[in-house]
């Protein structure tokens, strides 16, 4: 019969009005700035830099590799390259950012410099509430805003902070191992070196330096 | 007590009419009308773009506008402000004059139909003759303001908005038309209070409405249909499709004028609602004899608000029409439907009274109905859609 | 001949000629518009409240916007580079007051052979469907075999052509 759908269908619509004063239940939005729905564990809205450790500045893990701010495809990432060094979590002598900054009203929230990153620096946060009434200064974030401990990381995204977590602490064994078989071979190559030294005649062939800018420019 | 609550508003106005010399009083009293119209029904669409918007949110379970004042109540002071203080915004190309002129022709268009509706006893501005004549002949005049809304704005939007605007309110126009010559074939006038005393009779304590018969419920379900076309809404809402066109007509429109457009938009709701209450649901009287000492302006607004309320349903219910069978719709179904209506309320006038009439009309109605519709649906195939490419 | 029947009459005159005079075809089209509504004014005027309300509802209503469509659909609402003033505005003015003569002896005519009347008759909607219905029921049955004939040809005109085999 020509219509009956249409019956069928305000049928439920009616159902929708009348129960949605009675029953609290099919009420499928919360009022928002009392009642808030938890963030569910893999929401992304904007990035920001773990640090490991108390102090943010010390503890930053970006080095300054620039590979998001050349992925990033709004280009809302700045980073400029610090002159001086300081160890990263292994202890090798890393350059650190003397400025990141990323535009809050271009960033596109699509998680490419997560991606890219190979140091495990910057993450997605969930935080959304980022309006402010400030339009040039509030809505660009600079890196003391932008840095939040790997706690925070733990608390908004657990399993996956879990994981970065014991591929940091694999690579910082492999980097210890790796130092340790190396201070050995050296200790080794050094000990073997001043037996053979003390064994041979001191008349070592030295290596010839390498011939190099030959034809100029 | 009863009598003089009825007639609240008549006393009134004579009552402040009488300090006035006696050559200013007739002009006084249309002008006293004029500003009661201009001003009651702006304040019902306040209301009702509220009541739509919290209406809509419970059909998808949501609790609808709560935040500024008690329940969201004084949302539409909150948009009125809003319109009025934004900037308006007129397109570098477009054709100034008749972009200016466009929202004006349409709410003054729109304005005028009320000048002919009964709203309660003895409560109509201008007694007309051909009171729904002149109702069509300016409403024709707001299908003109939507067309000069779409060209002037020199948007592709807008302009393809009103061409299907206009199609459709042009094929929909005929519809209401002739629903409504049906009326007019039984009560013997064109003057809408005439029609309204006509249904303003009680047997048994059930009302003469002219929905209570055959013909009266096909028209005025074909009424309903054309009503909704007529007014842009949804389901035929193609001319605004959001998802199409932005905004149809009015994409190029911002601030008082957007505001003016949404304006007429309600109130030609509001007067269309108003001539289906006068031509069906016996307008002011009402519904049973043993009510007929509540107010008569209550029962007319009441109406038309469940009207309204109908609307809202009908929008949070319906998915939009695609263009062709809107107007395969209109030709193919409704129209020749009409004209079957129409020819059995002349059967209805000429039968005279009694049982058989009834048993006649209904069964030419409800089989022409059933055969008609069974023939609509032959060419579509129901159930579970294929995709090409989406599986 | 009050003054609002002279203002009505400037105002459908003004419509008439800014229809001849505009160089745009979308302003031409609303300024007939214009005409329309002054002539629908003046029927009602003349307290010939149903012609007046036939006239906006049918020219307003309709024949303006079928102008309107005609115009958007067949691209004419560019303006032509060499002008909108035809060649051959001669030959046409001759058509022209040609008509317009045809027509005056027509009025000039009737006013003579009808007698005058001094008191307005009152005529009602009803009285016109009863004259419509009753004694003008022939013409009224010719024209709408007319307009019928018209729509289905129309109708047989916009049909889609089967395909012929070559």
């Amino acid at each position: 019969m020509l219509g009956d759908g249409i019956l069928k269908g305000m049928a439920e619509t009616a159902k929708n009005f009348f129960l949605s004063y009675v029953s609290k239940e099919r009420l499928t939005t919360v009022e928002y700035p009392e009642h808030r729905i938890p963030t569910v564990e893999n929401a992304r809205v904007f990035p920001f830099l773990v640090y490991d450790g108390a102090d943010w500045e010390a503890g930053l893990r970006c080095v300054a590799c620039q590979i998001c701010e050349k992925e990033c495809p709004p280009k809302c990432i700045y980073i400029e390259k610090s002159t001086d060094k300081k160890p990263d979590f292994v202890g090798k002598q890393q350059f650190y950012p003397a400025r990141f900054d990323i535009d809050v009203s271009v960033c596109m929230s699509c998680q490419i410099c997560v991606e890219v990153c190979p140091f495990e620096a910057i993450k997605m946060d969930t935080e959304f509430e980022l309006a402010t009434d400030d339009r040039f200064g509030g809505l660009l974030e600079d890196r003391q805003k932008l840095a939040k401990s790997n706690e925070y990381y733990h608390s908004i995204h657990p399993t996956e902070a879990t994981e970065v977590d014991a591929r940091l602490a694999e690579e910082k064994a492999k980097a210890e191992a790796k130092a340790k078989a190396a201070a050995d071979a050296a200790a080794k190559a050094t000990a073997e070196a001043s037996a053979a030294k003390a064994a041979d005649a001191p008349d070592h062939a030295q290596p010839t330096p390498k011939p190099t800018a030959e034809g100029g420019s | 007590m009863a009598a003089n609550l009825d007639q609240i508003f008549i006393l009134l106005r004579d009552w402040l009419v009488g300090f006035l010399p006696a050559a200013l009083r007739p002009a006084t009293g249309v002008v006293l009308g004029v500003i009661a119209i201009v001003c009651v029904f702006p304040g019902l669409f306040a209301l009702t773009t509220v009541f739509e918007r919290k209406g809509l949110g419970r059909i998808q379970n949501r609790i609808g506008p709560n935040r500024v004042g008690p329940f969201g109540l004084f949302q539409p002071v909150a948009d009125g402000i809003k319109s009025l203080t934004k900037e308006d915004v007129v397109p570098l190309s477009a054709n100034a004059a008749v972009h200016f002129l466009a929202p004006l022709v349409l709410v003054v268009a729109v304005f005028m139909e009320f000048a002919v509706l009964p709203i309660g006893r003895n409560m109509v501005l201008v007694d007309m003759d051909a009171g729904l004549l002149f109702f069509f002949a300016m409403g024709a005049a707001t299908e003109l303001s939507v067309f000069m809304a779409g060209w002037s704005s020199r948007n592709k939007y807008s302009l393809l908005g009103a061409m299907r605007a206009v199609a459709q309110m042009i094929s929909y126009e005929v519809v209401l038309l002739l629903s409504s010559v049906a009326v007019v074939m039984i009560s013997g006038s064109l003057s809408l209070p005439k029609i309204v005393a006509a249904q303003d009779q009680f047997t048994n304590g059930f009302p003469h409405w002219y929905i209570f018969t055959p013909w009266g419920l096909a028209g005025f379900l074909i009424y309903a249909i054309a009503a909704t076309a007529e007014t842009n809404r949804s389901p035929f809402d193609l001319p605004e499709g959001e998802s199409e066109l932005v905004a149809g007509y009015h994409t190029e429109y911002s601030g008082f004028k957007f505001a003016l457009f949404f304006l007429g938009e309600y109130l030609a709701m509001f007067s269309i609602s108003g001539l289906g209450t006068t031509l069906f649901l016996g307008g002011w009287s009402a519904p049973f004899s043993f009510l007929t000492w509540v107010p008569s302006w209550i029962w007319f607004f009441g109406k038309v608000m469940l009207s309204i309320f109908v609307f809202i349903w009908l929008r949070g219910t319906l998915p939009r029409l695609r263009q062709d069978q809107l107007m395969n719709f209109a030709w193919k179904f409704v129209l020749p439907f009409t004209l079957l209506n129409l020819m059995v309320t002349a059967l209805w006038r000429f039968m005279g009274e009694g049982w058989q009439r009834w048993v006649v009309c209904t069964v030419i109605l409800v089989a022409a109905y059933v055969v008609m519709g069974r023939l609509e649906m032959r060419r579509e195939h129901f159930g579970p859609r294929s995709y090409r490419y989406a599986e | 001949m009050s003054p609002i029947f002279y203002l009505l009459a400037a105002l459908t005159l003004a419509g008439g000629l800014a229809t001849v005079l505009l160089k745009h075809l979308v302003h031409a089209a609303l300024a007939v518009t214009i005409a329309f509504a002054g002539l629908a004014l003046l029927f009602l005027q003349l307290d010939a409240q149903f012609a007046g309300f036939a006239q906006i509802l049918v020219y307003i209503g309709a024949v303006a916007i079928l102008i309107v469509f005609a115009i958007l659909l067949t691209h004419g609402a560019d303006l032509p580079k060499e002008g909108v003033f035809s060649k051959t505005w001669l030959v046409g003015l001759i058509i022209a007051a040609g008509v317009f003569a045809v027509l005056g002896w027509a009025v000039l005519a009737s006013v003579s052979a009808v007698p005058q009347q001094n008191t307005m008759p009152a005529v009602t909607v009803h009285d016109i469907g009863n004259a419509l219905v009753g004694r003008y029921v022939l013409p009224l049955e010719i024209v709408a075999l007319l307009l019928t004939a018209a729509t289905i040809g129309a109708v047989i005109v916009a049909m889609h052509e089967k395909e012929r085999p070559r």
